[in-house]
Protein backbone atom coordinates (compact mmCIF):
# COMPACT_ATOMS: atom_id res chain seq x y z
CA UNK A 1 0.00 0.00 0.00
CA UNK A 2 0.90 3.66 -0.44
CA UNK A 3 0.14 6.84 0.88
CA UNK A 4 0.94 8.55 -2.33
CA UNK A 5 -1.76 10.26 -4.38
CA UNK A 6 -3.15 7.48 -7.16
CA UNK A 7 -4.10 8.15 -10.46
CA UNK A 8 -8.22 8.55 -10.02
CA UNK A 9 -9.09 6.55 -13.42
CA UNK A 10 -12.18 7.22 -15.42
CA UNK A 11 -14.38 5.94 -18.14
CA UNK A 12 -12.72 7.70 -20.30
CA UNK A 13 -9.04 6.60 -19.51
CA UNK A 14 -9.92 3.08 -18.67
CA UNK A 15 -8.42 1.79 -21.73
CA UNK A 16 -5.06 3.60 -20.66
CA UNK A 17 -4.74 2.53 -17.23
CA UNK A 18 -5.73 -1.56 -18.24
CA UNK A 19 -3.06 -1.66 -20.46
CA UNK A 20 -0.57 -0.23 -17.96
CA UNK A 21 -1.47 -2.66 -15.59
CA UNK A 22 -0.99 -5.55 -18.29
CA UNK A 23 2.28 -3.66 -18.76
CA UNK A 24 1.96 -2.27 -21.95
CA UNK A 25 1.43 1.07 -23.44
CA UNK A 26 -2.00 2.02 -25.25
CA UNK A 27 -2.53 5.32 -26.33
CA UNK A 28 -5.20 6.81 -28.88
CA UNK A 29 -4.26 7.63 -32.53
CA UNK A 30 -6.68 9.55 -34.71
CA UNK A 31 -8.25 7.41 -37.76
CA UNK A 32 -8.67 11.01 -39.75
CA UNK A 33 -5.12 12.53 -39.83
CA UNK A 34 -3.18 9.36 -37.82
CA UNK A 35 -1.65 11.78 -35.24
CA UNK A 36 -1.24 10.18 -31.71
CA UNK A 37 -3.03 11.59 -28.42
CA UNK A 38 -2.33 12.05 -25.42
CA UNK A 39 -3.67 12.46 -22.43
CA UNK A 40 -7.26 10.31 -23.35
CA UNK A 41 -9.66 12.30 -24.71
CA UNK A 42 -13.26 12.26 -26.71
CA UNK A 43 -11.41 13.92 -29.28
CA UNK A 44 -8.48 14.56 -31.57
CA UNK A 45 -6.75 17.80 -30.35
CA UNK A 46 -5.21 17.97 -33.61
CA UNK A 47 -8.22 17.72 -36.16
CA UNK A 48 -11.43 17.47 -33.48
CA UNK A 49 -12.16 14.05 -35.08
CA UNK A 50 -14.12 12.08 -32.83
CA UNK A 51 -12.57 8.92 -34.78
CA UNK A 52 -10.07 7.65 -32.27
CA UNK A 53 -8.69 3.81 -31.67
CA UNK A 54 -6.78 2.74 -29.17
CA UNK A 55 -3.38 1.64 -30.64
CA UNK A 56 -0.31 -0.56 -28.17
CA UNK A 57 3.10 1.63 -28.75
CA UNK A 58 6.32 0.58 -27.43
CA UNK A 59 6.33 3.35 -25.08
CA UNK A 60 9.80 4.17 -26.24
CA UNK A 61 10.95 8.20 -26.25
CA UNK A 62 13.47 10.81 -25.28
CA UNK A 63 14.18 12.74 -22.53
CA UNK A 64 12.01 16.62 -23.16
CA UNK A 65 13.36 17.95 -20.13
CA UNK A 66 13.32 16.89 -16.41
CA UNK A 67 14.23 18.50 -13.28
CA UNK A 68 15.43 17.23 -9.62
CA UNK A 69 12.82 18.40 -6.70
CA UNK A 70 14.82 18.54 -3.75
CA UNK A 71 12.04 19.41 -1.47
CA UNK A 72 8.91 17.10 -1.62
CA UNK A 73 6.45 18.31 -4.24
CA UNK A 74 3.28 17.12 -1.52
CA UNK A 75 4.47 15.66 1.79
CA UNK A 76 3.61 12.22 0.24
CA UNK A 77 6.94 12.52 -1.61
CA UNK A 78 9.01 12.96 1.05
CA UNK A 79 10.63 9.49 0.92
CA UNK A 80 12.20 10.17 -2.39
CA UNK A 81 13.73 13.16 -2.46
CA UNK A 82 15.28 14.32 -5.38
CA UNK A 83 12.26 13.74 -7.02
CA UNK A 84 13.36 12.86 -10.52
CA UNK A 85 10.40 14.38 -12.53
CA UNK A 86 10.52 14.20 -16.02
CA UNK A 87 8.59 14.86 -19.46
CA UNK A 88 9.20 12.45 -22.11
CA UNK A 89 8.45 12.95 -26.13
CA UNK A 90 7.18 9.12 -26.98
CA UNK A 91 8.24 8.34 -30.41
CA UNK A 92 4.71 8.88 -31.66
CA UNK A 93 4.89 12.50 -30.40
CA UNK A 94 2.77 12.88 -27.83
CA UNK A 95 4.57 14.17 -24.39
CA UNK A 96 4.01 12.66 -20.72
CA UNK A 97 4.72 13.25 -17.36
CA UNK A 98 6.58 10.50 -15.53
CA UNK A 99 9.19 10.15 -13.05
CA UNK A 100 13.43 8.23 -13.81
CA UNK A 101 14.13 5.80 -12.25
CA UNK A 102 17.52 4.08 -11.96
CA UNK A 103 19.42 6.47 -12.90
CA UNK A 104 21.78 8.66 -10.87
CA UNK A 105 21.89 12.52 -10.66
CA UNK A 106 24.29 12.49 -13.59
CA UNK A 107 23.20 10.19 -15.74
CA UNK A 108 20.37 12.45 -16.22
CA UNK A 109 20.47 13.87 -19.80
CA UNK A 110 17.90 16.48 -22.21
CA UNK A 111 17.61 14.27 -25.19
CA UNK A 112 18.85 10.66 -24.14
CA UNK A 113 16.60 7.49 -25.24
CA UNK A 114 14.44 6.51 -22.85
CA UNK A 115 12.00 3.06 -22.08
CA UNK A 116 9.14 2.95 -19.92
CA UNK A 117 9.51 1.04 -17.04
CA UNK A 118 6.08 -0.22 -15.12
CA UNK A 119 5.82 0.29 -11.72
CA UNK A 120 3.24 -2.38 -9.93
CA UNK A 121 2.27 0.60 -6.83
CA UNK A 122 -0.75 -1.87 -5.69
CA UNK A 123 -0.09 -4.91 -7.69
CA UNK A 124 -3.28 -6.07 -9.72
CA UNK A 125 -4.80 -2.47 -9.08
CA UNK A 126 -2.69 0.81 -9.48
CA UNK A 127 0.65 0.15 -11.83
CA UNK A 128 2.14 3.75 -12.75
CA UNK A 129 4.63 4.23 -16.00
CA UNK A 130 7.83 5.40 -15.16
CA UNK A 131 10.89 5.57 -17.57
CA UNK A 132 14.73 4.60 -17.58
CA UNK A 133 17.48 4.95 -19.73
CA UNK A 134 17.56 2.70 -22.82
CA UNK A 135 20.63 1.46 -22.82
CA UNK B 1 -8.11 51.05 -30.61
CA UNK B 2 -8.64 55.00 -30.33
CA UNK B 3 -6.90 55.25 -26.87
CA UNK B 4 -10.00 56.37 -24.66
CA UNK B 5 -9.15 54.33 -21.89
CA UNK B 6 -6.50 55.16 -19.03
CA UNK B 7 -5.62 53.90 -15.66
CA UNK B 8 -7.08 56.61 -13.37
CA UNK B 9 -5.98 55.20 -10.11
CA UNK B 10 -4.60 52.85 -8.15
CA UNK B 11 -4.33 51.14 -4.54
CA UNK B 12 -2.24 48.06 -2.95
CA UNK B 13 -1.98 46.83 -0.17
CA UNK B 14 1.83 46.17 1.56
CA UNK B 15 2.75 42.36 1.10
CA UNK B 16 2.87 40.57 4.32
CA UNK B 17 4.02 37.47 4.98
CA UNK B 18 0.79 36.32 7.37
CA UNK B 19 -1.83 39.43 7.54
CA UNK B 20 -1.53 40.62 11.24
CA UNK B 21 -5.30 42.77 11.12
CA UNK B 22 -8.30 40.96 12.26
CA UNK B 23 -9.65 38.07 9.43
CA UNK B 24 -11.50 40.17 6.41
CA UNK B 25 -14.37 38.94 4.41
CA UNK B 26 -13.83 39.27 0.66
CA UNK B 27 -16.21 41.44 0.38
CA UNK B 28 -14.64 43.83 3.27
CA UNK B 29 -11.04 43.75 1.35
CA UNK B 30 -12.59 44.35 -2.04
CA UNK B 31 -14.76 47.53 -0.62
CA UNK B 32 -11.77 48.67 1.39
CA UNK B 33 -9.67 48.65 -1.77
CA UNK B 34 -12.27 49.88 -3.99
CA UNK B 35 -12.55 52.64 -1.40
CA UNK B 36 -8.50 53.76 -1.31
CA UNK B 37 -8.39 53.30 -5.39
CA UNK B 38 -11.49 55.76 -5.79
CA UNK B 39 -9.65 58.06 -3.73
CA UNK B 40 -6.73 57.72 -5.52
CA UNK B 41 -8.38 58.04 -8.96
CA UNK B 42 -10.33 61.38 -7.86
CA UNK B 43 -13.43 59.52 -8.47
CA UNK B 44 -16.55 59.51 -6.68
CA UNK B 45 -18.95 56.09 -6.56
CA UNK B 46 -21.55 56.97 -8.78
CA UNK B 47 -19.10 57.18 -11.33
CA UNK B 48 -17.95 53.58 -11.39
CA UNK B 49 -20.08 51.28 -13.36
CA UNK B 50 -17.96 48.56 -14.30
CA UNK B 51 -16.27 45.78 -12.19
CA UNK B 52 -13.71 43.34 -12.62
CA UNK B 53 -12.94 40.56 -9.90
CA UNK B 54 -11.70 37.59 -9.35
CA UNK B 55 -12.79 34.01 -9.44
CA UNK B 56 -11.67 33.00 -6.16
CA UNK B 57 -14.12 34.09 -4.07
CA UNK B 58 -14.78 32.94 -0.57
CA UNK B 59 -18.45 34.07 -0.03
CA UNK B 60 -20.05 33.03 -3.41
CA UNK B 61 -18.61 30.38 -6.36
CA UNK B 62 -21.55 31.87 -8.61
CA UNK B 63 -23.03 35.60 -9.49
CA UNK B 64 -20.32 37.22 -7.99
CA UNK B 65 -20.55 40.48 -9.87
CA UNK B 66 -23.82 40.88 -8.59
CA UNK B 67 -22.71 40.09 -5.21
CA UNK B 68 -20.24 42.36 -5.07
CA UNK B 69 -21.66 45.76 -6.74
CA UNK B 70 -24.91 45.21 -4.12
CA UNK B 71 -22.24 44.97 -1.14
CA UNK B 72 -20.67 47.88 -2.89
CA UNK B 73 -23.38 50.03 -3.51
CA UNK B 74 -22.69 50.28 -7.48
CA UNK B 75 -24.78 50.07 -10.79
CA UNK B 76 -23.16 48.46 -13.12
CA UNK B 77 -23.25 48.36 -16.99
CA UNK B 78 -20.33 45.55 -17.09
CA UNK B 79 -19.46 42.90 -14.74
CA UNK B 80 -16.52 40.65 -15.21
CA UNK B 81 -15.00 37.74 -13.79
CA UNK B 82 -11.53 36.87 -14.64
CA UNK B 83 -9.83 33.51 -13.96
CA UNK B 84 -6.01 33.74 -15.66
CA UNK B 85 -3.57 33.70 -12.61
CA UNK B 86 -1.34 35.95 -12.34
CA UNK B 87 -2.25 37.02 -15.85
CA UNK B 88 -5.47 38.59 -14.34
CA UNK B 89 -4.50 41.81 -13.39
CA UNK B 90 -3.16 43.26 -16.83
CA UNK B 91 -6.07 40.62 -18.52
CA UNK B 92 -8.75 42.46 -16.03
CA UNK B 93 -7.25 46.02 -18.19
CA UNK B 94 -7.69 45.34 -20.96
CA UNK B 95 -11.06 43.69 -20.99
CA UNK B 96 -11.87 47.02 -18.92
CA UNK B 97 -10.47 49.12 -21.38
CA UNK B 98 -12.04 47.33 -24.29
CA UNK B 99 -15.60 47.88 -22.60
CA UNK B 100 -14.80 51.57 -22.25
CA UNK B 101 -13.76 51.98 -26.09
CA UNK B 102 -16.91 50.08 -26.76
CA UNK B 103 -18.90 52.60 -24.77
CA UNK B 104 -20.29 50.13 -22.18
CA UNK B 105 -19.51 52.03 -19.28
CA UNK B 106 -17.28 54.98 -17.95
CA UNK B 107 -15.06 53.61 -15.26
CA UNK B 108 -14.30 49.77 -14.06
CA UNK B 109 -13.23 49.10 -10.80
CA UNK B 110 -10.76 45.94 -11.34
CA UNK B 111 -9.87 44.20 -7.77
CA UNK B 112 -7.90 40.98 -6.58
CA UNK B 113 -8.20 40.44 -2.56
CA UNK B 114 -5.51 38.41 -1.68
CA UNK B 115 -5.51 37.92 2.26
CA UNK B 116 -7.73 35.07 4.02
CA UNK B 117 -11.27 35.47 5.42
CA UNK B 118 -12.43 34.80 8.50
CA UNK B 119 -12.57 30.37 8.69
CA UNK B 120 -16.33 29.36 8.29
CA UNK B 121 -17.02 28.34 12.15
CA UNK B 122 -19.88 25.64 10.72
CA UNK B 123 -17.27 24.49 8.26
CA UNK B 124 -14.44 21.51 9.30
CA UNK B 125 -11.01 23.01 8.38
CA UNK B 126 -9.79 21.01 5.94
CA UNK B 127 -12.74 19.73 4.38
CA UNK B 128 -12.55 19.87 0.34
CA UNK B 129 -9.51 20.56 -1.77
CA UNK B 130 -6.51 20.08 -0.20
CA UNK B 131 -3.47 22.57 0.32
CA UNK B 132 -0.56 22.34 -1.37
CA UNK B 133 -1.65 21.89 -5.12
CA UNK B 134 -1.07 25.19 -6.61
CA UNK B 135 -2.41 25.72 -9.76
CA UNK B 136 -2.81 21.82 -10.28
CA UNK B 137 -6.52 20.66 -10.32
CA UNK B 138 -6.50 17.19 -7.99
CA UNK B 139 -10.63 17.26 -9.13
CA UNK B 140 -12.04 13.83 -10.64
CA UNK B 141 -11.62 14.04 -14.44
CA UNK B 142 -8.95 16.61 -14.40
CA UNK B 143 -5.98 15.23 -16.43
CA UNK B 144 -4.04 16.75 -14.22
CA UNK B 145 -5.56 14.30 -11.30
CA UNK B 146 -4.68 11.35 -13.06
CA UNK B 147 -1.49 12.17 -15.26
CA UNK B 148 0.34 14.94 -13.15
CA UNK B 149 -0.49 14.33 -9.50
CA UNK B 150 0.93 10.72 -8.90
CA UNK B 151 4.13 10.88 -10.24
CA UNK B 152 4.52 13.91 -8.19
CA UNK B 153 4.23 17.04 -11.16
CA UNK B 154 2.61 18.99 -8.49
CA UNK B 155 2.25 23.08 -8.25
CA UNK B 156 4.52 25.26 -10.14
CA UNK B 157 8.05 25.22 -9.10
CA UNK B 158 9.14 22.29 -11.14
CA UNK B 159 6.97 23.10 -14.12
CA UNK B 160 9.23 26.39 -14.16
CA UNK B 161 12.21 24.03 -13.45
CA UNK B 162 12.00 21.46 -15.85
CA UNK B 163 11.18 24.87 -18.75
CA UNK B 164 14.41 26.36 -17.04
CA UNK B 165 16.20 22.71 -17.54
CA UNK B 166 15.15 22.64 -21.23
CA UNK B 167 16.08 26.08 -21.93
CA UNK B 168 19.68 24.71 -20.51
CA UNK B 169 20.09 22.23 -22.83
CA UNK B 170 18.82 23.94 -26.15
CA UNK B 171 20.02 27.39 -25.44
CA UNK B 172 22.69 27.29 -22.88
CA UNK B 173 22.30 29.02 -19.23
CA UNK B 174 24.52 31.28 -17.31
CA UNK B 175 23.39 31.06 -13.70
CA UNK B 176 24.81 34.10 -12.63
CA UNK B 177 22.82 36.22 -15.48
CA UNK B 178 19.51 34.61 -13.84
CA UNK B 179 20.67 35.63 -10.41
CA UNK B 180 21.57 38.75 -11.72
CA UNK B 181 17.72 39.47 -12.29
CA UNK B 182 17.28 38.26 -8.65
CA UNK B 183 19.72 40.87 -7.25
CA UNK B 184 19.23 43.90 -9.83
CA UNK B 185 15.51 43.72 -8.83
CA UNK B 186 16.37 43.36 -4.95
CA UNK B 187 18.43 46.70 -5.17
CA UNK B 188 14.86 48.28 -6.80
CA UNK B 189 13.39 47.02 -3.59
CA UNK B 190 15.54 48.48 -1.60
CA UNK B 191 14.45 51.87 -2.83
CA UNK B 192 11.13 50.84 -2.44
CA UNK B 193 9.65 51.06 1.75
CA UNK B 194 6.72 49.13 0.46
CA UNK B 195 8.77 45.83 -1.03
CA UNK B 196 8.87 42.86 1.55
CA UNK B 197 12.42 43.00 1.20
CA UNK B 198 13.16 46.19 1.93
CA UNK B 199 16.42 47.00 3.41
CA UNK B 200 18.10 43.76 2.33
CA UNK B 201 20.13 44.16 -0.49
CA UNK B 202 21.30 40.21 -1.90
CA UNK B 203 24.53 39.85 -3.78
CA UNK B 204 24.47 36.93 -6.94
CA UNK B 205 26.63 35.07 -4.50
CA UNK B 206 23.83 34.79 -2.18
CA UNK B 207 21.43 33.71 -4.78
CA UNK B 208 23.60 30.93 -6.03
CA UNK B 209 24.53 29.81 -2.38
CA UNK B 210 20.74 29.99 -1.41
CA UNK B 211 19.14 26.42 -1.48
CA UNK B 212 18.28 24.22 -4.66
CA UNK B 213 14.53 23.76 -4.90
CA UNK B 214 14.39 22.38 -8.37
CA UNK B 215 17.23 22.19 -10.48
CA UNK B 216 18.46 24.78 -11.66
CA UNK B 217 16.41 26.92 -9.64
CA UNK B 218 17.51 28.06 -6.25
CA UNK B 219 15.57 29.86 -3.33
CA UNK B 220 16.23 33.26 -4.03
CA UNK B 221 14.83 32.39 -7.69
CA UNK B 222 11.36 31.70 -6.17
CA UNK B 223 8.83 34.10 -5.42
CA UNK B 224 7.90 33.90 -1.86
CA UNK B 225 4.02 33.67 -1.03
CA UNK B 226 2.54 36.34 0.36
CA UNK B 227 -0.85 37.67 1.18
CA UNK B 228 -2.26 41.67 0.00
CA UNK B 229 -4.57 42.96 -2.56
CA UNK B 230 -4.66 45.69 -5.02
CA UNK B 231 -7.27 47.68 -7.26
CA UNK B 232 -7.26 49.77 -10.22
CA UNK B 233 -9.98 51.86 -12.22
CA UNK B 234 -10.14 51.84 -16.44
CA UNK B 235 -12.12 54.71 -17.40
CA UNK B 236 -12.72 57.14 -20.07
CA UNK B 237 -9.69 59.21 -19.92
CA UNK B 238 -11.93 62.24 -20.03
CA UNK B 239 -13.96 61.70 -17.10
CA UNK B 240 -14.19 64.40 -14.37
CA UNK B 241 -11.90 63.70 -11.82
CA UNK B 242 -11.27 65.69 -8.04
CA UNK B 243 -7.55 65.75 -8.99
CA UNK B 244 -4.68 66.01 -11.63
CA UNK B 245 -2.89 62.80 -11.11
CA UNK B 246 -1.44 61.91 -14.59
CA UNK B 247 -2.73 59.04 -16.50
CA UNK B 248 -1.69 56.27 -18.01
CA UNK B 249 -3.10 55.43 -21.29
CA UNK B 250 -4.32 52.21 -22.64
CA UNK B 251 -2.50 51.60 -25.87
CA UNK B 252 -2.13 47.80 -26.51
CA UNK B 253 -2.48 44.64 -25.08
CA UNK B 254 -2.63 41.24 -25.93
CA UNK B 255 -3.54 37.81 -24.26
CA UNK B 256 -2.24 34.71 -25.42
CA UNK B 257 -3.48 30.93 -23.80
CA UNK B 258 -1.12 28.24 -24.33
CA UNK B 259 -1.61 25.05 -22.27
CA UNK B 260 -2.81 24.27 -18.74
CA UNK B 261 0.49 22.21 -18.55
CA UNK B 262 4.07 22.91 -20.05
CA UNK B 263 4.56 19.10 -20.88
CA UNK B 264 1.70 19.46 -23.28
CA UNK B 265 3.02 22.90 -24.97
CA UNK B 266 4.19 22.16 -28.92
CA UNK B 267 8.14 23.99 -27.52
CA UNK B 268 7.48 24.96 -23.87
CA UNK B 269 10.28 27.62 -24.96
CA UNK B 270 7.97 29.12 -27.03
CA UNK B 271 5.90 31.15 -24.81
CA UNK B 272 2.33 32.85 -24.95
CA UNK B 273 3.89 36.35 -24.19
CA UNK B 274 5.23 36.61 -27.50
CA UNK B 275 1.68 36.66 -29.10
CA UNK B 276 0.66 38.27 -26.96
CA UNK B 277 3.04 40.87 -27.07
CA UNK B 278 3.58 41.32 -30.39
CA UNK B 279 -0.27 42.49 -30.93
CA UNK B 280 0.08 44.91 -27.55
CA UNK B 281 3.21 47.03 -29.34
CA UNK B 282 1.14 46.19 -33.00
CA UNK B 283 -1.82 48.04 -31.45
CA UNK B 284 -0.23 50.90 -30.12
CA UNK B 285 2.68 51.40 -32.94
CA UNK B 286 5.14 50.65 -30.73
CA UNK B 287 8.17 48.28 -30.51
CA UNK B 288 9.85 47.18 -27.05
CA UNK B 289 12.94 49.85 -28.00
CA UNK B 290 10.37 52.31 -27.58
CA UNK B 291 9.46 51.47 -23.96
CA UNK B 292 11.16 53.37 -20.89
CA UNK B 293 10.54 50.99 -18.94
CA UNK B 294 9.58 46.86 -18.47
CA UNK B 295 7.35 45.87 -15.41
CA UNK B 296 7.56 41.99 -16.77
CA UNK B 297 5.91 39.20 -14.46
CA UNK B 298 8.39 37.50 -12.42
CA UNK B 299 7.15 34.54 -10.20
CA UNK B 300 11.04 33.06 -11.12
CA UNK B 301 13.75 34.48 -12.78
CA UNK B 302 13.05 31.95 -15.85
CA UNK B 303 9.80 33.68 -16.48
CA UNK B 304 11.89 37.27 -16.35
CA UNK B 305 14.27 35.19 -19.05
CA UNK B 306 11.77 34.02 -21.31
CA UNK B 307 9.22 37.36 -21.67
CA UNK B 308 12.76 39.63 -22.31
CA UNK B 309 13.65 37.26 -25.52
CA UNK B 310 9.92 35.83 -26.77
CA UNK B 311 8.26 39.68 -25.63
CA UNK B 312 11.12 41.18 -28.16
CA UNK B 313 13.17 43.27 -25.94
CA UNK B 314 16.16 40.58 -27.39
CA UNK B 315 16.63 38.05 -29.61
CA UNK B 316 15.93 34.36 -28.46
CA UNK B 317 18.72 32.46 -26.93
CA UNK B 318 20.33 36.19 -26.31
CA UNK B 319 18.41 36.54 -22.70
CA UNK B 320 21.44 36.25 -20.59
CA UNK B 321 23.57 38.52 -22.24
CA UNK B 322 20.99 41.08 -22.37
CA UNK B 323 20.78 40.65 -18.57
CA UNK B 324 24.46 40.88 -18.76
CA UNK B 325 24.93 43.82 -20.32
CA UNK B 326 22.17 46.07 -18.67
CA UNK B 327 21.83 47.54 -15.42
CA UNK B 328 17.97 46.28 -14.67
CA UNK B 329 18.04 49.10 -11.81
CA UNK B 330 15.86 52.13 -11.14
CA UNK B 331 19.01 53.96 -11.84
CA UNK B 332 19.70 51.98 -15.03
CA UNK B 333 19.55 51.79 -18.66
CA UNK B 334 16.79 49.30 -18.47
CA UNK B 335 14.35 49.75 -15.87
CA UNK B 336 13.09 46.29 -14.82
CA UNK B 337 10.37 45.59 -12.24
CA UNK B 338 11.50 48.62 -10.53
CA UNK B 339 9.32 48.43 -7.25
CA UNK B 340 11.43 45.44 -6.62
CA UNK B 341 9.90 42.74 -8.71
CA UNK B 342 7.64 40.00 -6.74
CA UNK B 343 10.62 38.25 -6.10
CA UNK B 344 11.54 41.22 -3.71
CA UNK B 345 8.41 42.97 -3.43
CA UNK B 346 6.35 39.37 -2.24
CA UNK B 347 3.76 37.84 -4.24
CA UNK B 348 0.07 38.87 -3.02
CA UNK B 349 -1.56 35.74 -4.30
CA UNK B 350 -3.14 36.74 -7.90
CA UNK B 351 -2.85 40.44 -6.67
CA UNK B 352 0.93 39.51 -7.34
CA UNK B 353 0.69 40.33 -11.30
CA UNK B 354 -1.02 43.41 -10.03
CA UNK B 355 2.34 44.85 -8.18
CA UNK B 356 3.77 45.33 -12.24
CA UNK B 357 0.64 47.03 -13.45
CA UNK B 358 0.45 49.48 -10.10
CA UNK B 359 4.17 50.27 -10.78
CA UNK B 360 3.95 51.38 -14.20
CA UNK B 361 0.91 53.02 -13.53
CA UNK B 362 2.88 55.06 -10.71
CA UNK B 363 5.98 55.25 -12.46
CA UNK B 364 4.29 57.22 -15.70
CA UNK B 365 2.77 59.20 -12.91
CA UNK B 366 5.81 60.22 -11.27
CA UNK B 367 4.89 59.21 -7.94
CA UNK B 368 7.54 56.90 -7.02
CA UNK B 369 9.91 58.61 -4.59
CA UNK B 370 13.76 57.85 -5.08
CA UNK B 371 13.07 54.54 -7.20
CA UNK B 372 11.42 57.11 -9.89
CA UNK B 373 12.94 56.59 -13.43
CA UNK B 374 14.00 59.57 -15.12
CA UNK B 375 12.06 58.85 -18.66
CA UNK B 376 8.46 57.26 -17.52
CA UNK B 377 6.44 57.68 -20.49
CA UNK B 378 5.94 54.46 -22.01
CA UNK B 379 5.61 51.08 -20.26
CA UNK B 380 5.80 47.49 -20.75
CA UNK B 381 3.81 45.64 -18.36
CA UNK B 382 3.36 41.26 -18.38
CA UNK B 383 1.13 38.86 -16.92
CA UNK B 384 1.96 35.14 -16.23
CA UNK B 385 -0.62 32.69 -14.85
CA UNK B 386 -0.29 28.73 -14.46
CA UNK B 387 2.90 27.26 -15.83
CA UNK B 388 3.62 29.58 -19.06
CA UNK B 389 -0.37 28.71 -19.65
CA UNK B 390 -1.80 32.16 -20.40
CA UNK B 391 0.30 35.39 -20.40
CA UNK B 392 -1.22 38.95 -21.09
CA UNK B 393 0.42 42.39 -22.24
CA UNK B 394 -0.37 45.74 -21.77
CA UNK B 395 1.44 49.24 -23.32
CA UNK B 396 0.89 51.80 -21.42
CA UNK B 397 1.83 55.92 -22.02
CA UNK B 398 1.59 58.58 -20.14
CA UNK B 399 -1.57 61.31 -20.76
CA UNK B 400 0.78 64.17 -22.70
Amino acid sequence: MTDKPLPRETPRSQPFWDAIRAHHIDIQQCDDCRRWVFFPRLHCPHCFSRRLTWKTVSGEGELLTYTLSRVPTLPEFADGVPQKLAVVQLDEGPHLNTTLVGLAEDEIEVGMRLRPVFDDIVPGETTLLRYTARR
Amino acid sequence: MVGLAAIVGTAQYKPQRRFDGPPMFALDQVADLAGLAMADAGLAPQQIDGLAIISVFNEARMFIPAMVGEYLGLKLNFGEIVDLGGATAVAMAWRAAAAVELGLCQAVLCVIQARPGPPDPLRELGQGARRGLGATSAAYGAPEAEFDVPYGHVAQNTGYAMIAQRYKAIYGYDPAAMAKIAVDQRANACANPDAFFYGQPITAEDVLASKMIADPLHLLEIVMPAVGGAAFIVARKDIERSNTHRTALVRGFGEHIQCKSPSYADDMLVTPIGPASRRAFAMAGLTPKDMHLAEVYDCYTITVLLTLEDAGFCEKGTGAKFIRDHDLTWRGDFPLNTHGGQLSFGQAGMAGGASQLVEAVQQIQGRCGERQVPRHDLAYVSGTGGVMSEQTALVLEGAP
